[in-house]
């Protein structure tokens, strides 16, 4: 469970999140709307404390986040995967420590045999060849790059997920790749998902509810088809471009809830 | 950006107020560091490796600057001496200002530039690049991770690399002293000893610790707090190098105050 409550965060007079109220329940998988540069990345961060909130409060397993010691703080943290906007992998370590590191339970971390089986099953899980293990960062491609960050993230074997915007800067095969992932580890293993993202098709298909941040607030939270009959005038507008195209792929699954298309 | 009018109180003010801040973020710094000594399962290895790194990569810079600031005292010093003074109380001045004084704060000021612009360069990079909060984001401590093992290999290394700068300095110092001195083996070991205390050795060590401490904890948390991409790493890395040689400077005369008095 993660609930935010007249969360406020202003970079010196910028008001950036004004009074944000916003709720995921636990196993949900929620995509997080908004136009570039709306605070969508600063919202994520205020859930595992690398941002503090101004005011307000954030609750993260019945844990406020603000108020946290260190140590429960590492030890929440440790059960969070966060995937970051621009990868944000140690560029000084192989793609194979890099995941390594996200082994965030110690025991399994210091078993090499674990470790080494779990980096290639997650390696396998955002469809990148073995080989890649060796290779450093500055090496990968961009989008190779994001998937080694899903990768680490998950590596740990979290209960929530955040992922800012992963499927952005890939080919549509691997940001379908991607999407079914998040559904699996949903389905599977009962993760708990907030998604950032501009693709509102992804967006559709895999979140049971959509959120969509405009000027500070969250001002629509619903589920897809709330979302398709919305008479929201900035829902609407943020929807218009995809629209036409997620209104077919909408009702071909209808009745669907739309959590996994493949 | 309100008034351009130039009023040094204000000035003298802002300096004050930014540097107690910084002294204030220092402590706290260090005191996360003390916490996190803990973890030595975590810094220990990267410790080592980075000393490794640093020892091997700075002693070719170290002893030659050691090698010229010997060999020039002792120029120096046979170029102000007259005859009426003994010889060997040269021996003594060259031997005594490369242990107490040159070997240290020479070795210092260049490792400020090696050392201490690469700690910052490269903390400021990753804070830039979000991997500070990656490590942070995994639950992991970046203190433990990042600046106790950089500190910790920069503070055992700097004291044995002065050891090496001293050792070279006296050497080349005597090989110098040969010539414009014209003094004797014999002479220059008698008046290097006459003057030589056990202490000095000691001082210049724990001026060396100090120094070490300067060279590593400045940079790593002007880098550990950089902002704002290419142009942030870059005034991290100036403010480090020249905040570390200050400190160097400052220490140096704080400890000959407080420890030779
Ligand atoms: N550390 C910071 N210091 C100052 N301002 C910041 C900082 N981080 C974010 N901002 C500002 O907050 C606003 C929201 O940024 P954020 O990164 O959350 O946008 P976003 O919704 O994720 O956009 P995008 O979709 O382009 O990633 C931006 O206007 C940005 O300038
Ligand atoms: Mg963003």
């Amino acid at each position: 469970m993660i609930e935010l409550t007249g969360v406020s965060k202003s970079f010196g007079d910028q008001l950036v999140l004004d009074e944000v109220d916003f709720d995921v329940r636990v196993g949900e998988t929620v995509a997080l709307l908004g136009s570039s540069g709306v605070g969508k990345s600063v919202l994520l961060k205020h859930i595992n404390g690398l941002l503090q909130p101004d005011s307000g409060e954030v609750v993260v397993d019945g844990m406020n986040v603000r108020h946290l010691p260190r140590k429960e703080l590492a030890e929440l943290r440790s059960r969070i995967g966060y995937v970051f906007q621009n990868g944000a992998l140690f560029d000084s370590e192989n793609v194979y420590e890099n995941i390594k590191l996200g082994i965030t339970d110690e025991t399994c971390a210091a078993d090499e045999n674990y470790c080494h089986d779990r980096v290639t099953q997650c390696l396998k899980l955002v469809n990148l060849a073995a080989d890649t293990a060796s290779k450093y960062p500055a090496e990968l491609s961009g989008g190779m790059r994001k998937r080694v960050g899903i990768a680490r993230a998950i590596a740990g074997q979290p209960r929530y997920l955040l992922y800012d915007e992963p499927t952005s800067g890939l080919d549509p095969v691997n940001a379908d790749i991607i999407d079914s992932l998040v559904g699996k580890l949903q389905e599977e293993l009962g993760v708990t998902s907030i998604m950032v993202t501009h693709d509102v098709r992804g967006a559709f298909k895999v979140a049971d509810r959509l959120a969509l941040l405009h000027e500070g607030r969250i001002i629509a939270m619903g589920t897809p088809n709330d979302f398709m009959t919305s008479k929201e005038e900035a829902v609407r507008q943020f929807l218009e471009r995809d629209f036409d195209m997620t209104r077919s792929w909408f009702e071909l699954e209808s009745g669907d809830s739309g959590e996994n298309g493949h | 950006m309100s008034s351009l009018t130039i009023d040094p109180r204000r000035y003298v003010g802002r300096f004050a107020l930014s540097s107690a801040s910084h002294v204030g973020r220092v402590s706290y710094l260090v005191l996360e560091m003390l916490r996190g000594l803990r973890e030595w399962k975590i810094w220990a290895p990267r410790a080592l490796g980075l000393a490794n790194d640093i020892g091997y990569g700075s002693l070719f810079i170290v002893m030659l600057t050691a090698a010229f600031a010997g060999a020039v005292t002792s120029v120096q010093t046979g170029y102000q001496f007259t005859a009426t003074i003994p010889v060997y109380f040269a021996a003594g001045v060259i031997v005594e200002s490369i242990i107490l004084e040159l070997g240290p704060v020479l070795t210092a000021l260049i490792l400020a530039g090696r050392i201490g612009a690469r700690y910052a360069a490269e903390l400021g990079t990753m804070r830039v690049t979000e991997q500070i909060d990656a490590l942070e984001s995994l639950g992991r401590s970046s203190v433990s991770h990042l600046i106790i093992p950089r500190v910790v290999a920069g503070t055992l290394l700097v004291p044995v690399l002065v050891v090496f700068a001293s050792v070279v300095g006296v050497g080349s110092g005597w090989f110098a002293a040969k010539s414009s001195l014209d003094i004797s083996y014999a002479d220059f070991v008698f008046g290097a000893r006459y003057f030589f205390r056990p202490w000095d050795a000691w001082y210049a060590m724990i001026k060396s610790f100090f120094f070490g401490l300067a060279i590593t904890l400045v940079p790593c948390y002007m880098g550990f707090t950089a902002k704002q991409g290419a142009e942030g790493v870059g005034k991290a890395t100036t403010s480090a190098v020249v905040a570390a040689s200050v400190l160097i400077l400052f220490l140096d005369a704080l400890l000959a105050k407080l420890l030779l008095e």
